[in-house]
């Protein structure tokens, strides 16, 4: 795979490969975040001095749903040894999903230093780097973060409906068995299904995970990534593009692709995705 | 339910802490044991893999000579550390059962080892590791079933 700096990139700097962060790892200016699918994973061996986040604890409103608020968002940040000017550099399991997840949270709040890891874990397990199961501790950090903007990359059900009659562009990033409605939810976990199976009209359905290259997990080049989105989906640099999954956190690692590695200008996410649409009453749905 | 799953589900509810819970089954998975070669070897028969399970899981039921079964489990994800938490949890708990009993596994055992803060996809490969397991042992009750009539 080509070095990031080499790929065509609209913000290669977003990127950083796992040799960088092997050279950082005593640099007071980052703090390392993993954030994993798989809940067991950060506990049984992590980069040493990473800090966990967990998606459902730490990023989740407990009781409604969405996401935290602005306080407990500066109290994730203070405990996380993370300020104002340090630089988070996510990484995870699952190709970088759920790490985009997290990155694309913490937008939300507008930290923008942050950069993700190329390849996540998988990678750099694959390079043999090495792993602790310490937890490090930090010095609590004073943060004050803005008020979460949740219009410039997130967007609502009332905006996806006007969006579908704008017949802007969509991309659905489930799989196809869900697309085509084949697949409502898994046995035993309804409160991630749906009653009615399908897509918004007019969504393209690209899975979010053609986006890496499974050998590694790394990014394919904005190359491979333009004749995926741009000539075999028609999509345009200028569109604006919504985005969805099931309940938005596959569509978070889309939305840090379309934005950043091919600098789409106008991507949103809707994190209410199909658990929401799917479960709407007397809205449009396609199969 | 038998009562080694019992005793298992039982403990871990007793764990409220979460970093807790997840040391008790880091544990777990660091015990796991791959499939020995005398029972299957790789390439892994497609007709052993686990559905949905992205970690690559793959499960054998092995009728032993007093007709309870032996489970075998390979993961290829070497990040699959629940699945191979799973994976221990059930071979402790139904290893030595007549197939017969390994119809009395909860629908919520999933839930109740690993909690809800596990995706969809994620649980879904589990649910599915659980499934394939009752699968194989239905298999067996159906052709002693057959071979008994």
């Amino acid at each position: 795979m080509a070095e990031i700096g080499n790929r065509g990139y609209a913000n290669a700097d977003v990127l950083v490969s796992p040799a960088w962060v092997a050279e950082h790892l005593h640099d007071p200016s980052i703090r390392l975040v993993e954030s994993n699918e798989d809940i067991l994973l950060y506990t049984s061996g992590h980069i040493p001095g990473a800090v966990h986040i967990d998606w459902t604890s730490d990023l989740n409103d407990q009781v409604r749903r969405d996401y935290v608020t602005k306080a407990s968002f500066e109290s994730l940040m203070s405990r996380s040894g993370i300020g104002p000017d340090t630089t988070v550099i996510f990484y995870g399991d699952k190709n970088n999903w759920w790490a985009c997840y997290a990155f694309w949270v913490f937008q939300l709040f507008g930290h923008t230093k942050a950069k993700v890891m190329d390849g996540g874990r998988f990678k750099w397990e694959k390079e043999n780097r090495p792993m602790t199961r310490e937890a490090p501790k930090y010095q609590p950090t004073k943060y004050t973060a803005r008020e979460r903007d949740d219009t410039t990359i997130r967007v609502f059900r009332e905006q996806v409906l006007q969006h579908v009659k704008a017949s802007h562009p969509l991309v659905d990033v489930r799989s196809p068995e869900e697309y085509t409605g084949e697949r409502l939810h898994m046995p035993a976990y309804p409160n991630e299904g749906a009653l009615r199976g399908g897509h918004i009209p007019g969504a393209k359905n690209v899975p979010w995970a053609r986006a890496v290259n499974p050998d590694d997990g790394s990014f394919k080049t904005a190359e491979e990534l333009k004749k995926i989105y741009v000539e075999e989906q028609g999509l345009k640099p200028g569109d604006d593009i919504v985005a969805y999954c099931r309940i938005g956190e596959r569509s978070s690692h889309t939305w840090f692709v379309l934005t950043y590695l091919l600098g789409f200008k106008k991507v949103r996410n809707y994190d209410g995705s199909w658990t929401e649409w799917g479960n709407l009453v007397n809205v449009p749905i396609e199969r | 339910m038998h009562p080694r799953l019992r005793e298992i589900l039982e403990t871990l509810n007793t764990i409220s802490d979460p970093d807790e819970r997840a040391g008790m089954l880091i544990d777990y998975a660091a015990r796991f044991r791959e499939v020995p070669h005398d029972i299957a070897q790789r390439p892994f028969p497609p007709g052993n893999r686990v559905s949905y399970c992205e970690s690559e899981a793959y499960v054998w039921a092995v009728e032993q000579p007093d007709h309870t079964l032996k489970l075998y489990f390979a993961v290829e994800n070497p990040s699959g550390i629940s699945a191979k938490a799973l994976a221990v949890i059930l071979d402790r708990a139904l290893s030595g059962l007549p197939p017969e009993e390994f119809a009395d596994i909860p629908q919520d055992i999933v839930e109740r080892i690993f909690r809800r803060n596990i995706s969809m996809g994620k649980g879904m490969g589990l649910i599915s590791l659980v499934q394939m397991v009752q699968h194989l042992a239905q298999q067996y009750v159906q052709a002693h079933k057959a071979s008994s009539a």
